[in-house]
């Protein structure tokens, strides 16, 4: 009960941001709010069945498109809705011809995922309406996206958090230590698996909707940018993908080391990047807080010997 | 739990709070020893080619010819400031562009912003421009939305056209042609199945329709093609006398070569963007002469040569002869408005360049509405020079040449 108090009066205290900070600050909480939501349901299917999914940025690049064909045609709230279901109906279908993929396999079906959603959006959008560029005119200020991925990071959160405690949350940890195992159980292997990625992606895709009227222009190259995916799963390695707030605790320093990185280094940016990732997986392979608490348990048990 | 996220937050914010205090220290008229210009542009990612040739070597260059020449005058603070430069890579994404030039306008305290390079990034920072109150000069960016941009955006200014502008101009020029007999009524179009080709292909099509030509073939391409000898031998079955691709650079260059190879040499040969660079000819080697294309500059004009000259002195590389010359115009338009105003007041400097009249690299200018509409839209290889064969207020500077040169085998 406490807990639940203390993170209502958090999200409050954070929902108030926009009243204080002026627009650069409210930039960064953009985009760590943005990273932390991708990074938070990347880790709840990822994380335990240790599934490395580089699809992020295809779901995410359908919200944005939804929003970018509907934005005229219907009211807000339900150009989201309609996100929401493209993204369900293309995880299910996605989820449905791969899920029995595992390993190396699926991690290039992801990334190729990406760019076969990229490519048929052009397609779609060259040869049938013509149009490749399109513009969401939307009159929704910083503050109105900060709020927006405030409250679908917070949804994620409490997600996470049920998938955690409920028998799925079990079921999926289960096929990621041993699928054979899970099988003579009696889980459902696809069912879990399926069920677990359509929630993930449809976050993704919430997420790509509620960002899309901060760009105002939209192409494939802009929203289906491969970059994100690579970064979501950094990101959600840094923290630890099996901790609740694990992905958030990646997702927040390495933004503002990138943005403090091309603020200072514009030249050298990616050099800096790529030693960072390397350093990273060598380092932390299981991210900050188990390093942590690896580091806390070796400590104590020093401390306890005579 | 809930007070690690907490933490973390404070702790994402205490970093902020960190930056802001230590750049954002407010900057007095009275002890101003420069002008901030600042500027995010692709320096890296899929717009950095393009960045590389039109937009950022213009903006040292016009950095420079201020230095050199004592800086701007500011009359109301009685002394000539220098310029001095806040650079960013926006590594070729909007959403790194538009945190980009919030942290210039807030964190930088920039007492001007210069644009990023193309169509999309300087839509997707418009509203940012126009939040803070900066001009913004779009001298990279064809839209044909710029009337409706205009009203949205007041401080925005778009100086390349629209799509209709350059289609509908190479429809007029090709209209004379058949007239005198010197082309037939076959064209092809192949178009990069991207922005510009798109928008350049939706104008054209019903306008070369319009005109009584029969489109023979009118067909994409996805972007990042890299074998052209399907197309163009489909295309030189078909007894075009005018090929149009609306194409991107590498596939310009592509084009170019894979027709020499396959010897279909058409009366009129019409390339998208990257025809005007100044590699072309490297590329094309003697086969660009009779080579037309978007853009176009004056080859008569003393000015122009003097920019071209300094331009290439300086970066080592000529300008272009689309956007170059209209980048470079847009910075002189900026300063004189600066100088005239005499004060860094971004308001007043705004309301100049709407209604002022500049004298620029590419004559007087103008604008109507916010927008350049005085523009080279054809162009073509002549002597060494992209000459601009028709523009939307004035005569061509030559007179085309029909049929091209034919193919010299590499």
């Amino acid at each position: 009960m406490m807990k639940l108090v203390f993170a209502l009066a958090a999200l409050a205290a954070l929902a108030l941001v926009p009243a204080f900070a002026g627009p650069y600050p409210l930039g960064l909480g953009i985009g760590i709010l943005g990273y932390g939501v991708l990074a938070t349901a990347w880790a709840m299917f990822s994380g335990p069945t240790r599934y490395i999914s580089l699809a992020t940025v295809a779901f995410f690049g359908l919200g944005a498109y939804t929003v970018a064909v509907l934005a005229d045609m219907l009211p807000y709230p339900l150009v989201l809705l309609v996100a929401a279901f493209v993204g369900l109906v293309v995880a299910l279908i996605v989820g449905l011809a791969t899920l029995r993929l595992a390993g190396i396999y699926f991690v290039i079906f992801t990334f190729g995922l990406t760019e076969l959603v990229r490519q048929l959006v052009t397609y779609y959008e060259v040869n049938v309406t013509r149009t490749l560029g399109r513009y969401v005119f939307l009159p929704l200020g910083p503050e109105h996206i900060y709020w927006q991925l405030l409250a679908l990071l917070a949804a994620t959160l409490a997600i996470a958090f049920w998938v955690s405690r409920a028998r799925i949350g079990l079921a999926l940890r289960v096929i990621g230590d041993d699928p054979v195992v899970a099988s003579h159980l009696g889980i459902r292997i696809t069912r879990t698996k399926l069920t677990l990625f359509s929630i993930s992606c449809v976050i993704m895709t919430l997420a790509g909707a509620i960002q899309a009227p901060r760009w105002t222009y939209i192409e494939p190259s802009i929203v289906f940018n491969p970059t994100t995916s690579f970064l979501v799963v950094i990101m959600a390695l840094l923290g630890g993908p099996n901790r609740l707030f694990g992905p958030l605790l990646g997702a927040v320093p390495l933004f503002l080391l990138f943005e403090w990185l091309s603020a200072n280094f514009p030249n050298h940016y990616s050099i800096i990047l790529g030693l960072l990732f390397i350093a990273i997986v060598f380092v932390l392979p299981n991210g900050v807080l188990a390093a942590g608490d690896s580091l806390w348990s070796r400590l104590t048990r020093r401390e306890a010997r005579p | 739990m809930t007070t690690i996220s907490r933490r973390t937050v404070l702790q994402g914010m205490g970093v902020s709070a960190l930056a802001t205090a230590l750049s954002g220290l407010p900057v007095l008229a009275q002890d101003r020893t420069a002008i901030r210009i600042g500027y995010a542009v692709p320096k890296t990612g899929a717009n950095a080619a393009g960045a590389g040739i039109s937009t950022i070597p213009n903006y040292l260059l016009w950095v420079d010819d201020v230095n050199k020449a004592g800086g701007l005058e500011l009359s109301k603070l009685g002394v000539p400031l220098p310029l001095e430069v806040v650079e960013y890579d926006d590594r070729s994404s909007s959403e790194e562009l538009v945190r980009a030039v919030e942290r210039l306008a807030t964190q930088d305290n920039a007492d001007f912003i210069l644009p990023s390079w193309g169509t999309g990034p300087n839509l997707a920072s418009g509203p940012t421009f126009d939040r803070f109150g900066y001009p913004q000069l779009g001298a990279t960016a064809v839209t044909d939305m710029a009337p409706d941009l205009v009203k949205r955006w007041k401080h925005s200014f778009w100086l390349l056209g629209g799509g209709h502008d350059y289609a509908n101009a190479l429809v007029q020029l090709l209209v004379k042609q058949r007239e005198a007999g010197t082309i037939n009524n076959k064209v092809a179009i192949a178009s990069v199945a991207d922005g510009f080709g798109i928008d350049l292909s939706k104008a054209a099509t019903p306008s070369f329709t319009e005109a009584g030509f029969e489109l023979v073939y009118d067909k994409t391409y996805p972007l990042g093609t890299s074998d052209f000898a399907p197309i163009i031998n489909e295309v030189s079955g078909l007894g075009v006398d005018t090929f149009v691709a609306f194409s991107y650079p590498p596939d310009t260059f592509a084009l170019t070569q894979q027709s020499v190879v396959a010897n279909f040499s058409p009366k009129v040969f019409y390339l998208g963007v990257g025809t005007a660079f100044p590699i072309y000819p490297g590329i094309a080697g003697p086969n660009h002469d009779g080579v037309m294309g978007v853009g176009g500059i004056d080859p008569d004009s003393e000015k122009l040569a003097a920019y071209f000259e300094r331009h290439t002195a300086l970066n080592g590389q000529a300008p272009d002869s689309w956007a170059s010359a209209i980048t470079y115009a847009s910075l002189e338009m900026l300063q004189q408005a600066i100088e005239r105003v005499g004060d860094i007041d971004r308001e007043a400097i705004t309301a100049e360049l709407s209604s002022g009249e500049f004298d620029t690299v590419i004559g007087k200018v103008k604008l109507v509405d916010n927008q350049l509409r005085s523009l080279w839209t054809v162009g073509q290889w002549q002597g060494g020079k992209f000459v601009g064969l028709a523009h939307t207020e004035r005569d061509g500077s030559r007179d085309p040449v029909v049929p091209k040169p034919v193919w010299v085998a590499a």
